[in-house]
């Protein structure tokens, strides 16, 4: 048993047996999604390495029903079993779709726009492990600013898609940014979504072992890492305008994230540089949201 | 029964009208959007408590159609051209699900280039996408076909599309008779799925299966739109029953002793209709045979109609390159292997839209009855 500052309330929904890689944070965030989220719930995954945890048929690793969709239609699917359970009296069960990046800010984005706008009551959650890494690590829309991909192997020419300002743009009642480094602030955020109605969005940075080149034990430090260094702040937005901030960054140079990952063994001390200055000047922007 | 003068897309609507869809995600495309507007209506009046989903996509609309049907109510949409060929992934997403959607897609070219014209392409393309297809060549046809189809899409759990043309019958006026919701609600039990996405059920769908499983899984699909037939012949009857209207999977017109049936599909039947009748009237013997059910194919109907028949023209007003008119094609390889079948003409007539009046017909028949057939469709304008 590992003594850890604090203690998670879960529903047994998620078993263990499911075929994520070992120490997967990918796994580790469903456990806690579904955990939370209990029994009446219905989850919905399109392609994915989240389609992969679930388990082929006939065997499932949650015990909820659990549809998996076409990779771009996650939103609209969710929002179909939504309205069917209303229409029947079973408002009571929670809806949520759980996508990767590829599904979400990619191919998926149509459909989350629309679901977003029609202020669907579902659940979105996007595994966010920056590129199609089911696939083999190919480049999606929020892989990083000069990360290798087997599709950008001289490193990605543009920026990071801020997927999570999108949304709050879309003025839903809650949008939420987590990591599997910190547990309990990923959980709560969960059941504050749960309690919420219409529209709900959190997207969780997975770091991705074999995709980021990611040593098996080292997936909540790199979490914990991004947060630190300002690269991936946790905050909420409510209604598009209230912003909390939960964890930002604590000074911590970029290059303590970026040594540790394959993905960027190829950047120039130049380069890495040059990731610090965006990251600082993005930090300093974003904290002007939360000034009151 | 009320009596109306409605166009065919308004008569499709009081079709959904009458079936009571729970859920209706919808997407505008001309010439479909008229159906989707009298239902958005019919539910500000309080006349349909259906739940409307205004999607961003046909692909959306058909994703919530899949879903919402999995969870256990009955749902509709509606689209065409375009949209119908967006939505192609989940039309076999809907099918390999099992799920009994109903849709009605009014049949309009297919870009590019851009027209809005009556051509059939669009849905023929789907017909191996797992759905059962209607064409109609009425309003009043659509308006009872829709029922129909959800009779048989719940009886054998295979979703299925209701067509008619653009303009021709979408936009045209009639006379339709409005059946009662009595009448609706008799001859339509409830819609009550054995299986559905419900915790206190616990069963999924969709996850990834082994070949063993896929097998299986096509196997029950193709059993199914095999009893599709039987089952949508059986909806026909208890119609009539009920309205004193039915159509039958195929209807033949003046066949009796005919030296060639013209065969064909949606409004040129009409038109065909017309065109027998004159050369009837001078003695020409020849009749019509409509195919109002395409899928699946009623093979053995077909078989039986036009055992013994000198020749058959088909009148195709849709297109697939390297195949020629979908209804030729599919005649030819119904009628394979039948010793006193009939010689074929294919002809491609109207494709684009272009007008095929009585007369264009009357003079096909004649070169038909006069020159022997060549094994591929001929463009006839």
């Amino acid at each position: 048993m590992i003594n850890v500052a604090y203690e998670i309330a879960e529903e047994k929904i998620f078993c263990s047996g499911h075929h994520a890689c070992p120490g997967c944070n990918a796994a580790l965030a469903f456990r806690y999604i579904v955990n939370t989220l209990g029994k009446d719930t219905i989850a919905v995954v399109p392609p994915s390495c989240g389609a992969i945890i679930s388990g082929p048929q006939p065997l499932s690793s949650m015990r909820i029903p659990v549809y998996q969709t076409t990779l771009e239609a996650s939103a609209a699917s969710a929002a179909g079993i939504k309205r069917a359970l209303k229409t029947q009296g079973k408002d009571h069960v929670h809806v949520v779709a759980i996508a990767g990046d590829g599904g979400t800010y990619d191919i998926g984005f149509q459909s989350l726009s629309s679901a977003a706008e029609r202020n669907e009551d579902i659940i979105y959650i996007c595994l966010d492990n920056e590129g199609y890494m089911n696939t083999g690590a190919q480049k999606s829309s929020s892989t990083p600013y000069l990360a290798y991909t087997t599709s950008t192997p001289g490193g990605k020419p543009t920026a990071k898609k801020n997927v999570a300002e999108i949304m709050a743009a879309h003025r839903i009642p809650y949008m939420a940014t987590a990591t599997t480094g910190y547990l309990d602030d990923l959980a709560n955020k969960v059941r504050k979504a749960k309690d919420i109605r219409g529209m709900r969005f959190i997207v969780i940075l997975i770091p991705c072992l074999d995709g980021w080149g990611v040593a098996d034990h080292e997936g909540a430090k790199i979490s914990r890492l991004a947060v630190q260094t300002g690269v991936f702040p946790l905050y909420e937005v409510e209604y598009g305008t209230k912003y909390t901030l939960n964890y930002g960054s604590q000074g911590i140079p970029v290059a303590a994230y970026i040594n540790r990952q394959k993905r960027y063994r190829h950047l120039s001390p130049e380069q890495i540089d040059e990731i610090q200055q965006v990251v600082d000047a993005d930090w300093e922007n974003f904290k002007a949201k939360f000034t009151t | 029964m009320t009596r109306m003068l409605l166009n065919g897309n308004h008569a499709a609507a009081h079709g959904v009208r009458l079936a009571h869809p729970k859920v209706v995600p919808v997407y505008p495309i001309t010439p479909q959007t008229p159906i989707l507007e009298k239902i958005s209506e019919f539910q500000l009046q309080g006349i349909m408590d259906a739940d409307l989903m205004t999607m961003e996509s046909e692909h959306s609309a058909m994703a919530a159609c899949i879903t919402a049907s999995l969870t256990g109510v009955r749902v509709f949409t509606a689209t065409a051209s375009q949209g119908l060929m967006l939505m192609h992934e989940m039309l076999h997403y809907a099918s390999g699900a099992q799920t009994p959607i109903v849709m009605c897609n009014v049949n309009r070219t297919i870009g590019s280039p851009w027209g809005f014209w009556p051509d059939q392409t669009d849905s023929l393309a789907q017909r191996d996408t797992g759905w059962i297809q209607y064409y109609c060549e009425s309003a009043q046809e659509s308006l009872d076909t829709v029922l129909q189809a959800y009779w048989v899409a719940e009886k054998v759990l295979l979703p299925a599309m209701v067509m008619h043309e653009a303009f021709y019958v979408s936009h045209a006026l009639e006379i339709v008779d409005i059946p009662s919701q009595e009448i609706a609600d008799a001859y339509l039990p409830p819609f009550n799925p054995p299986h559905r996405l419900d915790p206190e059920i616990g069963a999924s769908w969709g996850n990834v299966v082994d070949q063993d499983m896929f097998n299986r899984h096509r196997e029950t699909l193709g059993n199914s739109m095999e009893a599709a037939v039987e089952a949508a012949l059986e909806a026909d009857k208890l119609w009539k029953k009920l309205t004193g209207r039915g159509y039958g999977v195929i209807e033949t017109y003046r066949c009796e002793g005919a030296e060639l049936i013209i065969a064909t599909t949606g409004s040129m039947a009409g038109t065909v209709r017309e065109a027998v009748d004159q050369m009837r009237d001078h003695g020409v013997a020849v009749g019509l045979l409509k195919v109002k059910l395409f899928r699946p194919f009623p093979v053995d109907l077909v078989r039986r109609t036009l055992d013994g028949v000198p020749k058959v023209m088909v009148l195709d007003r849709n297109f697939a390159p390297g195949t020629g008119g979908f209804l030729h094609h599919e005649l030819k390889a119904a009628l394979y292997g039948l010793q006193n079948g009939p010689v074929i003409h294919g002809y491609l007539a109207g494709v684009g839209g272009t007008n095929v009046p009585p007369v264009k017909i009357t003079g096909l028949a004649q070169e038909a009855l006069e020159e022997e057939p060549t094994v591929l469709s001929v463009w006839k304008g």
